[in-house]
């Protein structure tokens, strides 16, 4: 049979490499966060074509206006998006203005965002205090639910570590994104972490759910080999309903709904595969780690017996 | 009879109810009506799917909160924005010192801004024997500086278009709101009725009763901005106070006392963020994630059709049902769908199918160890039942602290998308519990299972 858990150092050490990394740039660059967090101004318009000002014409109107910090981004072909402090309503409405000027004809405005500097005060504070009180929730029930299974306790807290581990890389996704595609992070990124969450969490469950169930019925076996056997028998399920379905509506959201949703798909992509590995590979891995005690032969020399 | 009949004529009931409400209807078409529940059933759309604008409005920095206060405010600005003739528009109270107030298909911030900043001027004006229905768009000779000496022959009407005719008539403001206080709702000992008592400054008394003295069964009208609210009629002389009746509920008759007690805003509020998102951009988002879902969806079908077999045809066919009695929820609630509550959705589509999956997964496994197929079938339900349960009630605590999280901070993306996770995992555990078993066990009994063991994938 198929021995996954066998290799369990081995997954630990792929998920550091892709999280280190993104999580370095991330505190390099700073988090991209959006004018939903920081305040601002943002405005996408689109021009007719073949009338796409350039990037420093942009600039020197906002200048012009003493607006000295305007970020200019170009998306699909005709479409900017600008990004600045706060304008009033007059230096907005001369902005446009002069922009219909340059383009000779008139513009769709297609978003115009202000948001005043302390709307996002507090906003990931309290996302992280709901987050918290979330998992300790679910540590409950998790516990609760398996009160049936010596140490339920700690099934719960394993769901919980490796749902970290999901929120971990899809930070490390935003560094990366954040570096190469100039990703922000807005109130749609945060839906579609708070999204990776409850799933992640919804899929270690069912994997959890066999361990469970074999637990009863292979009550002489070795913790290490019920697991591996539970994970594999619940391989097939993992792999149809994420990768077959789930990822098939992300990947056409991805690719066919519209630049908006794009950012956010990906993420969705990813988080959500994520939360389906690390059930696998994570939050079994660690019921193994947690039952064996493995910490104490962390730091000898003498080679693992595995 | 067979309970699994039963169970059928159940769903194919629930099915046609959910066709019907599902159906698209024509703007304006009739709903459904049960007391005083009332449902257009078109389904409402959000700003970023429609196009329009969103504020969020608070008191300046440092200044007390007082939530009644704000609840007040809100009513007047919606009252106020409804009366300028702009439809659809919403304000409520959101979070704990907010004021969201969205206007569909509307961009032009400088309009909404002047709304918001307007003071509201209430006045009393007579308007002798014409009665001026609510709405009506009144000149009144308030602020102007020549007084208008009206021909009493001349006695104004008002067509059925609503307008005054004459149209240059010109009414006579008795009195401003600034001079009345102490207005309250409350229900007369006698009739049942809501009434409106209100007290008038003491300055102002004796004007007040000398005028109304004089003119006993005139109409005078409560106008707010020059536009009519109510119009009642004199019944007495009226001495330091009087009450304003008519066929009020108590909605229109708080209201009403809102409107009296605050012409102006009882709080000062200022514009702290704003959003415009264009009708092309909100059609294009619309089109683009339906069309994305829509090839999902097919993917998904044709997946669960090749692997799966004839369990997989059922699944869609439960997919389905659990889709429409969604949707159909969201337009009984009714949810406003923006893009996080589509997101949410999708994502309990996912669970729903994960159910189904689960339940086959065990039946192939159940197969695999020499059940027969009934045995496979009731076994592979009962093994997956304990992890589609805990997996989902996991999901639906979290949709629930999301939800409490999102209110409270006035986040309404959060809310959206707790919401309709949360409606939507509900639904597709019972999709799971209630059709797919059900659609399955009447599959088997209608064909000879042995002889098709490889419609079941086994």
């Amino acid at each position: 049979m198929l021995n996954i858990l066998g290799k369990r150092y081995i997954f630990f050490a792929i998920s550091f490499l892709i999280i280190i990394p993104g999580l370095i740039m991330l505190g390099i660059n700073g988090m991209p966060l959006s004018i939903d967090f920081k305040g601002g101004t943002l405005l996408e318009v689109q021009f007719p074509s073949n009338a796409l000002p350039s990037t420093e014409q942009v600039k020197d109107i906002y200048d012009g206006l003493g607006v000295k910090d305007a970020q200019i981004q170009t998306t699909e072909d005709t479409v900017l998006i600008i990004r600045s402090s706060v304008l009033s309503d007059t230096v907005r409405l001369d902005i446009l203005e002069q922009l219909t000027a340059l383009a000779g004809s008139e513009l769709v405005i297609r978003k115009a965002d202000t948001v005043g500097p302390s709307i996002g005060e507090g906003v990931t504070e309290r996302a992280l205090q709901a987050v918290g009180l979330a998992a300790l929730a679910i540590v409950l029930y998790i516990t609760f639910a398996f009160r049936g299974v010596p140490h339920a306790f700690r099934y719960g807290v394993c769901a919980i570590i490796a749902m970290i581990h999901d929120v971990l890389i899809v930070l490390a996704l935003t560094g990366y994104g954040a570096r190469l595609f100039g990703w922000q992070v807005d109130s749609l990124y945060l839906t579609a972490v708070l999204t990776v969450i409850g799933f992640s969490v919804q899929d270690k469950i069912v994997v959890f759910d066999r361990i469970r169930e074999n637990n009863t019925i292979y009550r002489k076996l070795e913790f290490e080999k019920l697991a591996n056997h539970s994970i594999v028998q619940t391989l097939q399920r993992s792999i149809n309903t994420q990768l077959m379905t789930v990822e098939f509506f992300l990947l056409s959201l991805a690719l066919f709904g519209g630049v908006t949703l794009r950012e956010f798909a990906v993420i969705l992509l990813v988080g959500l595969f994520s939360g389906t590995y690390s059930s696998i590979f994570i939050a079994a891995p660690l019921l193994v780690v947690w039952e064996n005690q493995e910490w104490k032969t962390w730091f000898r020399r003498t080679p693992k017996t595995a | 009879m067979d309970r699994r009949y039963i169970n059928f004529i159940f769903i194919l009931v629930l099915v046609a109810a959910i066709i019907w409400i599902d159906l698209p209807r024509a703007e304006g078409a009739a709903g459904i009506k049960i007391g005083t529940f009332e449902r257009t059933l078109n389904p409402v759309l959000g700003l970023d799917l429609r196009g329009g604008m969103q504020v969020l409005l608070a008191p300046p920095e440092g200044s007390d909160i007082d939530k009644q206060a704000l609840e007040d405010a809100a009513l007047t600005l919606e009252n106020r924005a409804n009366g300028l003739g702009v439809s659809e528009v919403v304000f409520q109270v959101a979070g704990e010192k907010y004021i969201l107030g969205e206007f569909p298909g509307l961009t032009n911030t400088e309009e909404v801004i002047a709304t918001v900043k307007q003071t509201g001027l209430l006045e009393f004006v007579d308007a002798g024997n014409t009665y001026l229905p609510d709405g009506t768009l009144i000149t009144t000779d308030h602020g102007l500086t020549e007084p208008v000496i009206n021909d009493p022959a001349i006695v104004p009407v008002v067509n059925s278009e609503g307008v005054v005719e004459p149209a240059d008539y010109v009414f006579h403001t008795v009195m401003l709101g600034s001079e009345i206080e102490n207005v309250s709702v409350e229900v007369d000992q006698v009739t049942g009725t809501f009434i409106i008592p209100f007290e008038v400054t003491a300055d102002s008394t004796k004007m007040f009763r000398e005028y109304t003295a004089a003119n006993i069964n005139k109409n005078l009208a409560i106008v707010l901005d020059k536009r009519v609210i109510s119009c009642p009629t004199i019944q007495g002389a009226l001495d330091g106070g009087g009450q304003i009746s008519g066929n009020f509920t108590s909605e229109t008759a708080n209201n009403l006392a809102v409107t009296l007690r605050y012409g102006r805003l009882p709080v000062a509020l200022e514009v702290v963020e704003s959003r415009i998102i264009g009708p092309t951009l909100g059609e294009d988002s619309l089109s683009k994630s339906l069309l994305a879902g829509a090839i999902g969806f097919s993917i998904v079908i044709l997946f669960m059709t090749i692997y799966y077999r004839l369990p997989g045809v059922v699944a869609v066919f439960s997919i389905a049902i659990y889709a429409g009695l969604t949707f159909a929820l969201f337009k009984l609630i009714p949810v406003t769908l923006t893009l996080p509550s589509i997101a949410g959705f999708l994502l309990s589509t996912g669970s729903a199918l994960d159910a189904n999956i689960l339940i086959f997964e065990r039946l192939k496994e159940e197969l695999r160890n020499g059940r027969t197929l009934q045995q496979a079938i009731d076994l592979g339900w009962k093994r997956a039942w304990p992890s589609i349960r805990d997996s989902n009630i996991a999901t639906i605590i979290t949709s629930i602290i999301l939800f409490w999280f999102g209110s409270a901070f006035g986040a309404s993306i959060v809310k959206g998308f707790a919401l309709t996770l949360a409606l939507g995992v509900g639904v597709s555990l019972f999709t799971a519990i209630v059709v797919t078993r059900n659609f399955l066990s009447i599959v088997i009994k209608l064909i000879n299972p042995a002889r098709h063991q490889k419609w079941f994938g086994a």
